[in-house]
Order: C-alpha cells, then structure tokens, then sequence
C-alpha cells in the first residue's frame, strides 16, 4: 500500500527548472534511494517531502493526506541533515529530546525516549557529552537519533554519510538499514554514492537534470540499465557505440568486429548507430563458451585493484563503430576504441602482458541496448567526474 | 662528532628567543615600564614610603568614587543600549530580508562610524543636538518640541551617552555580524523538522548560541567606552567628572593634591579594563568551540 | 466534466495561493521591522553628519568656513605633522610586528601566550593611562623624552605603535596562518635565501592585504587622535581641532568634515583591499 506519494511534483527556480514531473509512491516501511549527480534535483524533492520547498506544481501525499503546502514544523517527517545540523550548545541528550521538549511532553517522558535512542544508536553513557566532543561519525548517530525520537511518519536522510571517512561511512551504512529493519519506517535516502544507494535500498531512483532516469531494485538498476546514464552512473560499464548489421538477428558491428545481441533491435535499420553497455567482470580472456561474442586487441593497461584486477584492451579493428569515440568516452575504458575487463585477483592468476593479443568473450545477453536518456543525450560532466573520481 | 651535531640544533633552539629581543625590548619600554611606574607609584606615599593608603583613600574619596559611578554607569548604558541597537541592525540586514548591498552598506558604515570618534565626534553632535544644532532646531520649529527648554543637555549624562552611542553600536555591528552569519540555515530547519515554532527556535536553540558572542561583545562595548576621554572632555570640558577626565587633569595638574591617589585611580582603571577583556577573552574562545 | 488533470492542478494552483499569502505576508512584516531599524541607524549615521555640514554652510560669505580653514596654516602644518607621525608608526609598527608574528610562528611558538598577552595589553590600558605613564616614566632623567623635541615626537610615535599592536599584531598573525609559512620558509632556504630576503621577498608580499588594511587603520586612528597628542603637547591635528572647537564657531564644523572623510577614505581602502577575506581586523579606535 503507498504510504508516501508524491504526484507530478515539479520545482522551478525562477526560469530553472530543479524538479521536473516527479511521480513516485512508496510503500510503508520501505526503503526508497534518489540517486544522483549533485544538481540532478534529488535533495530538492528531498527539501519539498520535509516541507522546506514548496512545490511549483504537484502534491505530496502521506498516508493518504495531502501535506503538500503544511509548514515543515506540522509534519511530523524526520531529516537528517548532511552537516548534522546538531544544537552545538545543547547536549547529546537534549538534541534529541528536543523534539519532545517543543511537544512539551514531561520531562520523565523525554528521559525515557532518550534513553531507549540512546541504546538504539549504542551511545549509552554519552548522553551529557556536547556535539563538539563527538567524532563525525557519533555526531550523526545522534542525529539520527534525534530525527527518529518524534517518531516521524517519514525518515529523510540527505547525504548524511558524504562527510564521514570510508570505514566509518560502511559501518554507519549498515547501522542504518539495521535500525530502520527494525522500526518498519518509511525512509527516503539522498545519495551521490551509487554504493550506498544500491548496498542500502529497497529500490533505487536514478535522477538526472530534474527527472527520473530509472526506477527499480538495486539489482535491476545495476544488471538492465535502461538509459546510457544510468548504465554509467551505477557501477563501472563499457558503453559502446556500435552499426547495425542486421536488426532483426541482433547484429552489430563494433570496431569493425561484428556480435549479436540477445534479441532484436526494434526500431532500428541497417547502418544505424546504437548504443550498447558491457559489464566489465561479465567477460573473459578465452574463446568462450559456443554461440559467445568475441573482440579481438591488444593489452593496453593493467590495473591492479587488489581483489580485482582491471585489464583495458583496445581493440584490434579499424576504427570504425567503437572508434567513433564520443559515445563511450564515458564508460569505464576511458580512451576511443577501448574495452575495460575485469577479473578477480588470484594468487595463481596469469597476469598477461601490456601489448599482448588476447580475444575477450561474453554471451549475448551480456550485451544491453540503452536507450537515449531522457535527459539531455550529451554525458553529464557532474557524472564524469564523480565517475572519475 | 657525535655531540658536534646533536648540540647544534639544541643551541639554535636555546638562541632562538633572540628574534623576539626588539619586541620585547620596546614592549618593555613602552608599555611595561610606564604600567611598571603607575604600579609602583600607587604603593608610595609622598615621601616615597610603601603604603596602601592611596587605595584606601580612593575609596574615602566621594569624589572619585562618584567619578567610577558614573564612568560605569555611562559605559554600562551606552554597552547595553548599543548593543541592543547594533545587533538588531546586523540582524536586521544579513537576516531581515533586506536587499543584500545594505549589508556591504551598513559594514562599511560601521568600519567608518566605529572609528569616527573623539574631537570631531563631540563637535557634530554639538551641532546637531547643541542648542543651537540642527535637528534641536528642526524639532522647534516644525513639531514644536523644545528639547533644551524641556529639560535635555547634551553636556549632561544623557548627552554623553547619545554621543557615545554613535561609536558603540557600530563596533557592535562589525563584531556580533560574523556570529549571526554562523548560525547555519540547518539548525533552523533541523528545529522547524522536529516541529519547533519560531519562537522556539529562538528561545531554545539561536539564542542561546549567540549569547556568549552577545555578551562578550556587550562586555567589549563597555570597556571601548570606559576608556574614552576625548570625546566627553571636548564635549563637556570637565563638567561631567569621570574617571578618564579625572585621570587626565590629573596629568595637566595634580588636581588631587597627591601624586599617589592618581596612580591608584590609574590602576582601578587598568584593574576593571583588565577583568573586562579576561571575560571578553572566555566567552569569545566558548562560542568559537560551538561555531566551529 | 473536467478532465483529472484539470481536476488535480487548481485546488493546488488555488491553495498555493491562499498558503503563499500569509507566508509572504509574514516575510514582508519582517522586512518591514527591518527598514525601520535600519532607517534608525541611518539616521543616527548620517544626521550628525548633515548637521555638522549645515551648520558650516551657515558661515558668511558661502564657504567661508571651508576658506577660512584652508587658510590657517597651522591647518596644513598640523595635519601633515599628524599624517608623518602616522605614517613612521606604521613603518615602526610594521618592521616591529611582523618578524616578531613570524618568528613566533616558526621558531619559538612556545612564547607565543607571552607574546599574545603583551600585544592585547593596549586593550587594557586605555590611552589616557598609557600616556599617563609615559610622562611620568618619561618626563625626567635618565631618559627626559619629553623634554625635547625630537624625544617628543618619537615617544607619540611610539604610544601610537603600542595603540596599533592589538590589531596589527592580529591581522599579520591571520595573515600568517592563512600561507604555509614554514614550507614557503623551507621552499626559500632550499633555493638559497637567507633571512631577510625571506622576510622581505616572501613574507611581506604574501602579507600585502593584512598590511595594508593595519596601515589604514592606524592611519584613521592616527590623524584625529587627541588625549595622547595633547599630553604629550604636539602639535597635532587632534588637539588643533580642539583648540578650533573652542575658539571659533563655524570652521570646526568644517574641519570636522575633511577629518570625517580622512577617516572615510582610510576605512573604504580597507573594505576595497579585504573584498572577499577581510583578515581579522579589529576596529576598535580611540575615543
């Protein structure tokens, strides 16, 4: 049943337009990610559920009642904020029966709340500490703590683990989802980090220049990308541009090396320019299995990524399809005419030389037709560099 | 050969106080020394004998006492009232949701005003609420309040106090801007999100990050006017006996008859200023750890 | 009927409407308690500033304040005595500050609370103490400063550059932070410069805006500064408008003005050179 909807919510700031036709419904007790380069828009919708932008057009919807223009302080929907946004001068205690204090609830009450939060979030004992006295990570424990102690019908989170190290970002990650399991709340995650937002949730939102990219569980969004952007938003993908050979059997040409597709190619004829994505670590060094795909070339580089050890080959054909460039200089490759391969670390593992021939294999279905994105067709610098980086 | 390269390090180190020898020799000269004689002097008597009696007498003195009365009262007025004043304005234009070129406007006018002191300073008031000054005219003539006829002076307290305003609100302005700057978007949000009023988000969470920058800067504000003289001595020419003037015709001319009681007036001045920058110092280093 | 689309969008249109109204509303009463506040402080800026200007147009012939004052040489000798007297504290002030703020930094940051605690001193002895002691450390042998000309002069000199030190000592210390100095130190000693190029090819430069905007400040504070220029008995521009002020009726008022702008135009060269990171100068003067 949907708990939290938002129907055709739009956002315009003045002529730019951050949120555009946004239709989402999310079901209690689900965990929902808005995944995203900044400025895609994510952290606005994010601001209207929690009342602190109103909507241009459309309504937001809790449990059937419209709260689309309630004031952010009559809505009883949690946040946690990216900077955690904790009352410096008020205890660790005091930040989270905050909530209750301005309910004007009894201050045995409050006690007792807290003290439950408290043990929830394992910060027993540190309840008359100040937030300066807390590391990063606490500090957002604390938050968390703080948003959870109204008993929000709605948990928002923003980007609450962007500002913490690595090893504290995974361990808070699963302290996360562990807690929210555990009270059955409804939450609405806001992530950059495409890690987080599929290790984390229910189902994943894919947002780019205001829109909705993609809907769908982090295993569909990471194995059938629907749209390049997505494709190479989430994980590391060879994305390539290949001719149609012949549409109906599924056969493209790459760099002058022809492969089939797993089934047709709807609406497309001979000659066309197609988009397709190659998972790194779905192909292998050998002649493959019966009916596989193969593409010739040469060892370019060899990473070594500890448990996997990335291999890019650039292919052996005349330039012609992949060596088009453009399309796949933001997949995983990098370079025109290139194909990144993944495999993982072993001890006893080959390691094959930089300019050494092979012959990469994949079956069909590995190869997945993307559709033009919904949003702009050029790649989005904000994603290159996060892909970058 | 061992020891040839382990001791050359540890003499550099032990030299290297040497640098600062300019800076202390003239601090020494110019602040420690004078500070030094003033000390001294307060502890002596006529004939040069150790005594405590200076202190003593400054405080059988009702004259003297009334002096620090009324250097308080003054400071402690014109720090509240500039206070009250100056943090409005800065609230005024950074939260107010005024056009943002006041904000440069106001802080280049408090950088200026906070500065605008001293001889100039009496000399425009003078002419603007003197008897004859501007806006004492302009109140006559067109609202028919006379404001001298009523009973105001600005050679009185109350003058001095409007004047010292004008130096006192603008310092406050430049100092509590950066704090009201500090308060982040967030914390407001995070208490509308947990349904806080904005009342509550006042009395709960701005306020009390903010007051230990008020109050500091408050505490500045007193000291910046308790250390005046120029202004009321060219305002007032003495008629308003505070402690600063005293000090000053002290200097001129032993207005007190005893050399001694001047230097112990001196170091109840330097005692009060001393305590107040002390708190100034705490209160600012206490916000600073929550505003970081 | 109409259509769900057409059904859905107006009773949002209408209620972002109605919600828009008070909430606007409640901004607008905001921003008006805002003007009145800010209308005062304007007023209490500029009246006094009006006023003094009235009253020295009320002098006959028209500007015949402004004339008269031009006129007075000891107008020009006051002020350009008070301008040289400025200009030697920042000089002294400067040659003083920054070595020391540097070395701190570098080499002995152990006394830096000594340090620290010297250079806030100032704040606690006001003007008329300081000046106070000094002629009474000063106005006899071994060292009868005041008894000479010349030791006069450098004693103001020096009480200005105690006056300068809370502020100048700060605004060089920010500046310090704000440049790595030990690795630009290394950097320069690794291509071969000894101590004074340092300070004088790197360190100055990169303090160019902290410098600048101390030397205005003193500058203001300088030129009209009167309790310690009187007792000291210079020649000052201070004290000139004083003795103005008593004596005569509308040139004061005129003078008044030109001082106002000297402090005008020192404080407007500080917000011009700290657009963006106005170091952590302390505008604290001497009333």
């Amino acid at each position: 049943m949907t708990f939290l909807a938002l129907k055709g919510v739009q956002k315009h700031f003045g002529g730019f337009r951050a949120v555009e036709d946004f239709n989402l419904d999310v079901e209690r007790g689900e965990f929902v990610s808005f995944l995203g380069p900044s400025g895609c828009g994510k952290t606005t919708t994010l601001r209207m559920i929690a009342g602190f932008e109103l909507p241009t057009n459309g309504t937001v919807e809790v449990d059937g009642v419209d709260i689309t223009y309630r004031p952010p302080n009559k809505r009883n929907v949690g946040m946690v904020f990216q900077s955690y946004a904790l009352f410096p001068n008020m205890t660790v205690a005091e930040n989270i029966g905050f909530g209750l204090k301005v309910r004007k609830l009894p201050a045995a009450a409050i006690r007792k709340r807290v003290d439950e939060l408290l043990e929830l979030i394992n910060l027993g004992g540190k309840e008359t500490r100040y937030p300066y006295q807390l590391s990063g990570g606490m500090q957002q424990r604390v938050a968390l703590a703080r948003a959870l102690a109204i008993e929000p019908q709605v948990l928002l989170l923003d980007e609450p683990l962007s500002a913490l190290d690595a090893k504290i970002r995974i361990s808070l990650r699963n302290e996360i989802r562990s807690i929210q399991r555990q009270l059955g709340i409804t939450t609405v995650y806001v992530t950059h980090d495409q890690e987080e937002a599929l290790s984390l949730s229910d189902r994943v939102v894919v947002m780019s220049e205001g829109r909705i990219e993609q809907v769908g569980t982090p295993f569909e969004i990471y194995n059938f990308p629907r749209t390049s952007l997505v494709a190479r938003f989430v994980g590391t993908l060879n994305v390539l541009t290949a001719r149609v050979v012949d549409a109906a059997a599924g056969r493209v040409e790459v760099d002058g090396q022809t492969i089939r597709t797993a089934g047709p190619i709807a609406g497309a004829q001979t000659g066309d320019m197609v988009t397709i994505a190659l998972r790194p670590e779905i192909m292998s060094l050998d002649e493959g299995a019966a009916g596989a795909n193969q593409l010739r070339g040469s060892i370019d580089d060899i990473t070594f990524l500890g448990a996997v050890v990335r291999i890019r080959i650039r292919l052996a054909g005349d330039g012609v399809g992949a060596g088009g460039g453009g399309a796949n200089a933001g997949g995983a490759g990098g370079g025109a005419g290139t194909v990144v391969f993944d495999t993982f670390n072993n001890p006893h593992l080959a390691v094959p030389q930089r300019g050494g021939s092979v012959t990469l294999s994949f079956p069909p279905e590995a190869c997945l037709l993307l559709e033009q994105s919904s949003a702009a067709a050029a790649p989005d610098p904000v994603a290159e560099e996060i892909l970058a980086g | 050969m061992r020891d040839a390269l382990r001791a050359r390090p540890a003499s550099r180190r032990s030299r290297a106080w040497v640098g600062l020898l300019p800076f202390f020799l003239f601090s020494f000269m110019f602040l420690l020394l004078p500070i030094t004689f003033l000390v001294i002097g307060s502890f002596q008597d006529g004939q040069g004998q150790l005594t405590v009696r200076n202190y003593a007498d400054i405080a059988s003195t009702p004259y003297i006492i009334n002096a620090f009365h009324s250097s308080i009262e003054i400071s402690l007025v014109t720090a509240i009232g500039g206070g009250i004043f100056g943090f409005l304005l800065a609230y005024a234009v950074i939260l107010g949701g005024l056009p943002g070129f006041l904000r440069t406007a106001l802080m280049t006018f408090s950088g200026v005003a906070s500065n605008f002191a001293g001889v100039p300073l009496a000399l425009a008031f003078i002419f603007t609420l003197g008897q004859i000054g501007l806006v004492t005219g302009f109140l006559k003539t067109y609202l028919g309040i006379d404001l001298w006829g009523g009973g105001f002076s600005l050679y009185s307290k109350i003058g001095v106090e409007l004047v010292y305003m004008y130096f006192q609100f603008p310092l406050m302005v430049l100092i509590i801007a950066p704090a009201i700057d500090g308060l982040k978007r967030d914390w407001r949000e995070a208490a509308e999100n947990m349904g806080a009023s904005s009342f509550q988000y006042w009395r709960y969470v701005a306020l009390p990050i903010l007051m230990p920058s008020l109050l500091g800067t408050v505490i500045l504000l007193f000291g910046n006017a308790f250390g005046a003289q120029a202004t009321v001595y060219q305002l007032t020419g003495g008629t308003i006996p505070i402690v600063t003037v005293i000090i000053g015709a002290q200097i001129s001319g032993d207005v007190l008859h005893n050399e001694g009681l001047g230097y112990a007036m001196a170091m109840g001045m330097v005692a009060i200023m001393g305590i107040v920058i002390t708190i100034y110092t705490w209160l600012q280093r206490r916000s600073e750890k929550w505003l970081r | 009927m109409t259509g769900p689309g057409f059904g859905m969008r107006t009773p949002g249109a209408l209620q972002s409407v109605l919600e828009a109204k008070p909430r606007k509303g409640r901004r607008q009463r905001g921003s008006i308690w805002a003007w009145v506040v800010f209308v005062a402080g304007f007023l209490y800026f500029f009246l006094p500033l009006v006023a003094t200007f009235e009253f020295s147009l009320r002098a006959k012939p028209f500007l015949a304040a402004y004339t008269n004052s031009l006129k007075d040489p000891q107008f020009f000798s006051s002020l350009a005595f008070s301008f040289v007297i400025g200009v030697l504290t920042i000089v002294v002030s400067i040659m003083l500050i920054v070595p020391t703020a540097y070395w701190v930094r570098l080499r002995v940051p152990r006394l830096r609370p000594y340090v620290e605690f010297i250079t806030l001193l100032p704040f606690v002895v006001p003007p008329v103490i300081l000046v106070f002691g000094l002629i009474r450390t000063y106005g006899h042998p071994p060292l009868p400063l005041t008894n000479t000309t010349l030791g006069g002069h450098a004693l103001l000199v020096a009480a200005y550059v105690v006056l300068s030190l809370p502020y100048m000592y700060r605004a060089v210390d920010t500046g310090l932070r704000a440049i790595d100095v030990r690795s630009l130190t290394e950097a320069a000693q690794s291509l071969g410069a000894g101590w004074l190029t340092i300070l004088w090819r790197v360190i100055f430069p990169n303090l160019r805006v902290a410098l600048l905007s101390g030397a205005f400040l003193t500058l203001a504070i300088v030129i009209g500064e009167y309790t310690i220029a009187n007792f000291l008995a210079q020649p000052a521009f201070g004290p000139y408008l004083s003795l103005l002020g008593n004596n005569r009726a509308y040139e004061p008022a005129a003078v008044s003005l030109i001082s106002f702008g000297l402090t005008w135009t020192a404080m407007g060269m500080i917000s011009f050179l700290g657009r963006g990171a106005r170091g952590k100068v302390q505008l604290v003067g001497t009333h």
